[in-house]
């Protein structure tokens, strides 16, 4: 959600904020060159805009002087004052510019940095990890929080810096210059700033009220329209409709109170200004009065009341920037700092993909996804290279289970799985990977071309190659009728499900591994289509030894070995005769189906 | 966007009518400080500046500051009032009238767009509301009225502030130019770089089986760098804004000053004291005409964004209703439980090809009829048009013998249970869901809904979730599995004890042993009541009392399944692709 930003910014806290901002701190260390230089422009931009007013004030002064009668104006003097400001306000923009490039570079690649090491961790975390968390929230952490971290960060460091100066330098100037004065003026200034402050406290509550219900809302929102056949013939729009009124109610509540609190920021801090006006020019008025200073000094403070004012409203704002930004870095940081997969540098052996047999063996295995909670206690089988495997079970029986398993995706808690022999957890997952083809259920295709998709991660497979793959599974025709034809790019709308099951069953025809993984469902094609697709199986299944989630009753009938799950377990096994024989689970399940 | 502004109710107007009052008070408030402050300078500069003047004038000006705060602060607080009184407005409005869009436009529109047309965009006009009205109101009224003061005061000062206004427009307008454009373009990269990611995780199996980690991080590393560097140039841009408008205010009053200097210099001797407090008073003015141009053509730039959101909202609000309501609440009473096409024909509106074609047949009450075909053939828009989703283009469709145009939508639904192929599940309570909506007859007791549930054999895990029927569902049903979300949602037609089922492809999603059991105890409590059944698999519906199998729209066959496996060529095909010999003719 872009647009419902800047004004509405929900202001979030951090955990730990020290730590966190220690955390961050140690990752702007190579900028440090860089932030300093900027800061220093700052400073020096800042030092600049204190000493103008000095000067504005002695032009007052000598135009004062040469109003008096007998007097002549000193215009060269005016003129070469004039000259000398036009430069401090030149050289001031100058210095603010340069600090503003310098930070827009350095917040950039700050959060590029940062983005590009949230992307490879996602590649190092542990399958597990993505099974408890949602990917929109890690996708918000690539967006949404860095986005708030460079932008705060962007406003808060130099700001900081030429705040403090700008806020230290006036104080300093305006003592120096006439300490009753500063007195008046800081001291009409702090009063109204409090108040202002208070404001802002108090806006911020409602502010977080009015995110939190507008989130509501939107949700009851989304929630209605994505189910709108529901609510449609079940009558239901009374009842949403209620919640829908009582959501945009408190919507209303917040978002009332919270715009006319900020709304009044601006006029308070007129106000000061106002007030501060009148005050060092009563107070100025009596002391020149008393000759104790000339007219210029007035008019210097005027402007110093000016300075004054907008480096303290900018240090509040910059508490609460810097507060939303070291919340973002927390959870940016959370994310980069999770626990990666088990190192395997000691790693030595290696499978060559074209040596491999394909035999595979369990071997006592025991797993569980929780350590205290084992699902598979006590798993062993024997199969020989080139046999069909069919898993079954009814839906939520942990069929996937299987595959993270033979992929090395979790790490068993005891025994062996043995490939030829070897036992995985000798080899690296990378040499896992490269034996098996895996073609799941929820094809996945991924933004580019037709030839980027099957020919997915190798580069060098020929066009001729993925034609002649193309041709045996009956996805060439279809390729020749695209526009571009391989160079195609896919979008979601324009590929049948039945299209992109064929094309992730040629990007594993491309891999061509000993093993294959083969997720069979096919449910929401339509009959014709379904009957290329598993044509298609066929073709891959065959000479590779094959772990197949199925649902076709010829597979699973030809299968030399069928595993039966149920509620994580593997609770029968034995091809289809015996297990019928037997009369079990599996005899259950097969008989259930015509059965009405 | 004006449009829009209709939606004000009689109350708004009062609001805008105070809102004006108030801001035009404030700004002659404003105005009036610096007469106030040249008089102070003027006493303060002259030797018979008395302290009890300056006390005056003093006082009055801060009279005049507290006055314009208070006023501001009003108009504030009408302002606030005005803009969430607008979006609840809008919003409600808009809600309601989407809810009562037909499936058509709603399609047609996106349910994604639609969404965002409801809450992004209604906070987009919202908050141009909340910031605009105030400034398009000020700017003009403070920048004519300081001009009127200061107009004949001296025309090198005039130009001067010209100049600035000149300068500072300009600028405004090339650094929106540069840098406009571009917000679509890191719009697009961040989806981009958004999509990169989404599919790195959705596809983390795949790119992991593959070893494709380098593969998709050089992918994501050449967007992270366009975005970078497109980002870079946008707040290079903008960091320009600032020093440079700084400069030129500064650089006005200075210029105000230096050329006053000569102006007094050659005034005559008892001009010079008023042309020096007016010089004061100037260069306060001419920051107010600056500052007015500066926000207006920041408020011509933020506008178009606004604008294009408000015409988003009232494209929907244009949109035409055309499921409408009918009189009749009840059928005719010997046909209870009837469905019944006559030739009916459908496509959509503006379309040229329809989707359906002459469909033809009768359900009587207590049988099964069920659908089949490819997909695209027609099969879920035939059986949405019993729950007027969408109306027949010609032909009837009946529902206990009365046409279904002619009930009232209301007593429509309640003679239907409808199931989808995509179960909805509501953000509430297990209870919450299954008795979800409006039946028009007493509330579902907890019996009802237990008796639900064991029919759609939800009843099992249900009662095992930690708090049974209170279990609260996230939104979509995070919380469960799919199988566990359509058993629900047969469930909740289930408890609507309806005439006529529909269930739209309802049992692919759930596995054979699951299928079964449901349909059997489903028959065993349906026994009474019609149910229209589309499904892909054979097995599902092979024993329905009559099957209709569809082509491109059309009817090609209809029978029993024996009937069709002798004559319909069409559903020989289909089943045999899913069955072997035995198992069809078992």
């Amino acid at each position: 959600m872009h647009n419902g930003g800047g004004r509405g910014r929900k202001i979030e806290q951090a955990k730990d904020f020290g730590a966190a901002f220690r955390r961050t701190v140690r990752e702007l260390r190579p900028y440090l060159p860089r932030i300093i230089l900027a800061s220093l422009c700052a400073i020096g931009g800042a030092i600049l805009s204190i000493v103008a007013p000095n000067q504005l004030a002695k032009i007052t002064d000598l135009i004062s002087a040469g109003i008096a009668p007998e007097q002549a104006m000193a215009l060269d003097q005016i003129g070469r004052i004039a000259l000398l400001l036009l430069g401090l306000y030149f050289g001031s923009a100058v210095l603010e510019l340069s600090e503003g490039l310098i930070m827009a570079r350095v917040s950039n690649r700050f959060a590029q940095n940062l983005r590009r090491s949230i992307s490879e961790k996602i590649n190092r975390l542990p399958l597990r990890y993505f099974d408890k968390h949602q990917s929109g929230d890690i996708l918000s952490r690539v967006t949404n929080d860095i986005d708030t971290l460079t932008m705060n960060l962007n406003n808060t460091i130099s700001s900081a810096v030429s705040a403090m100066t700008l806020l230290l330098g006036t104080v300093l100037m305006m003592f120096v210059t006439n300490w009753l004065l500063a007195l008046t003026a800081m001291a009409s200034t702090l009063i109204g700033f409090r108040l202002m402050v208070a404001i802002l406290k108090k806006s911020q509550k409602y502010f977080v009220e009015r995110q939190v219900a507008l989130g509501k809302l939107n949700a009851h929102i989304e929630e209605v329209y994505s189910g709108i056949n529901i609510v449609k013939a079940y009558n239901g729009k009374a009842q949403m409709d209620k919640k829908f009124d009582r959501l945009n109610r408190r919507v209303y509540r917040a978002n009332q109170r919270s715009q006319f609190l900020s709304g009044l920021m601006h006029p308070i801090m007129a106000f000061i200004g106002n007030f501060g006006y009148v005050a060092v020019c009563v107070v100025g008025a009596l002391l020149t009065a008393h000759d104790l200073i000339s007219f210029g000094v007035i008019v210097a403070f005027i402007a110093y009341v000016r300075l004054f004012t907008s480096p303290l409203s900018e240090l509040a704002q910059i508490t609460t920037s810097l507060q939303s930004a070291i919340a973002a870095a927390e959870r940016v940081f959370e994310f980069v700092d999770e626990t990666e997969m088990p190192d395997q540098r000691k790693v030595s052996r290696k499978l060559q993909k074209e040596k491999v047999r394909g035999d595979i063996s369990f071997r006592h295995v025991r797993f569980g996804y929780d350590a205290e909670k084992t699902i598979i206690k006590d798993f062993n089988i024997d199969i020989k290279a080139g046999q069909k495997v069919a898993i079954v079970g009814p839906t939520g029986a942990g069929k996937t289970t299987m595959v993270n398993l033979l992929m090395k995706f979790y790490e068993i808690q005891a025994g062996e799985i043995l490939i030829d022999g070897t036992a995985t957890s000798e080899l690296t997952r990378e040499n896992v990977h490269e034996l098996f083809t895996m073609v799941l259920q929820d094809t996945w295709m991924f933004e580019g071309s037709v030839r980027e998709n099957i020919a997915y991660n190798r580069t060098n497979v020929s066009d001729q190659r993925i034609m002649e793959i193309c041709e045996q599974i009956g996805l060439a025709h279809f390729i020749r009728t695209l526009p571009n034809g391989l160079n195609t790019q896919l979008s979601d709308d324009a590929v049948s499900a039945g299209q992109k099951q064929l094309i992730t069953i040629a990007r594993g025809m491309v891999e061509d591994a000993p093993f294959l993984i083969l997720d069979e469902a096919t449910s929401n094609v339509d009959t014709r289509t379904e009957e290329l697709v598993q044509d298609a199986m066929d073709k891959l299944m065959e000479g590779r030894t094959s772990f197949i989630i199925a649902h076709r009753l010829s597979t699973i009938k030809n299968a030399d070995l069928i595993l039966v799950m149920n509620e994580g377990d593997i609770v029968e096994s034995g091809n289809h005769q015996t297990l019928m024989a037997k009369n079990g689970f599996y005899a259950e399940l097969y008989n259930s189906q015509f059965s009405l | 966007m004006f449009k829009l502004f209709r939606n004000l109710t009689k109350r708004d107007y009062g609001y805008i009518g105070l809102i004006f009052a108030f801001i035009t008070m404030q700004v002659g408030l404003e105005l009036k400080m610096p007469d106030y402050m040249s008089e102070i300078t003027v006493l303060v500069q002259s030797a018979s500046g008395e302290m009890a003047e300056i006390l005056r004038n003093g006082g009055f000006m801060l009279l005049c500051a507290l006055g314009a705060l208070l006023a501001n602060t009003a108009s504030g607080y009408f302002i606030s009032l005005l803009s969430a009184d607008f979006s609840l407005n809008t919003r409600k409005k808009l809600f309601d009238k989407i809810e009562r869009l037909d499936m058509g436009s709603i399609k047609s529109f996106s349910t994604g767009s639609l969404i965002t047309r409801s809450t992004n965009d209604i906070t987009q006009v919202e908050s141009f509301l909340t910031m605009g009205v105030r400034m398009l109101v000020r700017a003009p009224l403070t920048a004519t009225w300081a001009i009127i003061k200061i107009a004949n005061k001296s025309w090198q000062w005039s130009s001067i502030t010209a100049v600035a206004v000149v300068i500072i427009v300009a600028a405004n307008i090339v650094i929106m130019r540069l840098v406009i454009p571009r917000f679509k373009i890191i719009q697009k990269l961040t989806d981009e770089l958004n999509g990169v990611t989404r599919e790195n995780l959705t596809g983390i199996r795949v790119v992991h089986a593959f070893n494709a980690e380098q593969y998709q991080e050089k992918k994501f590393a050449r967007t992270n760098q366009r975005l970078t560097s497109t980002q870079i140039f946008v707040q290079s841009v903008f960091s320009v804004m600032s020093p440079l408008m700084y400069l030129v205010m500064y650089g006005v009053t200075l210029a105000i000053y230096f050329v006053g200097a000569f102006i007094i210099n050659a005034a005559e001797m008892g001009d010079k004291l008023v042309i020096f407090g007016d010089m004061v008073v100037f260069s306060t003015y001419a920051m107010h005409v600056i500052m007015s141009f500066l926000t207006l053509s920041i408020v011509f730039m933020v506008m178009p964004r606004a604008q294009v959101s408000a015409g988003r909202i009232n494209e929907v609000m244009n949109e035409k209703i055309h499921i409408t309501d009918g009189t009749r609440a009840e059928g005719e009473p010997a046909q209870e439980g009837t469905v019944e096409f006559r030739k009916v024909s459908f496509r959509y509106p503006g379309a040229e090809e329809y989707l359906l074609q002459d469909i033809s047949f009768v359900a009587k009450k207590g049988e099964t009829v069920a659908f089949v075909g490819l997909t695209g053939s027609g099969k879920s828009t035939l059986v949405n048009l019993v729950s007027r989703f969408y109306d027949a283009t010609a032909g009837e469709v009946l529902v206990d013998g009365v046409n279904v145009r002619d009930y009232q939508l209301s007593a429509l639904n309640n003679k239907v249970g409808y199931v989808p192929q995509r179960a909805v599940i509501f953000d509430g309570s297990v209870k919450m869901n299954i008795r979800f909506g409006d039946n028009g007859k007493a509330k579902s007791s907890d019996e009802d809904i237990r008796q639900a549930a064991r029919v759609a054999q939800a009843k099992h895990f249900v009662e095992k979730m930690p708090k049974g029927y209170q279990t609260h569902l996230a939104q979509n049903g995070t919380n469960i599995s799919g199988g566990q979300k359509q058993r629900l949602s047969i469930a909740r037609a289930v408890a609507r004890r309806p005439e006529i089922y529909i269930f739209d492809d309802t049992f692919s999603a759930l596995d054979y042993k699951t299928d079964a059991r449901l349909r059997k105890a489903l028959k065993k409590y349906t026994e009474n009541a019609t149910s229209l059944i589309v499904a892909q698999r054979i097995g599902t519906i092979m024993h329905a009392d009559k099957i209709l199998v569809l082509d491109k729209g059309r009817c090609v066959g209809a029978g029993t399944h024996q009937d069709l496996l002798k004559n319909c060529p069409a559903y020989r095909d289909i089943a045999y692709s899913q069955l072997s010999e035995e198992e069809l003719h078992a």
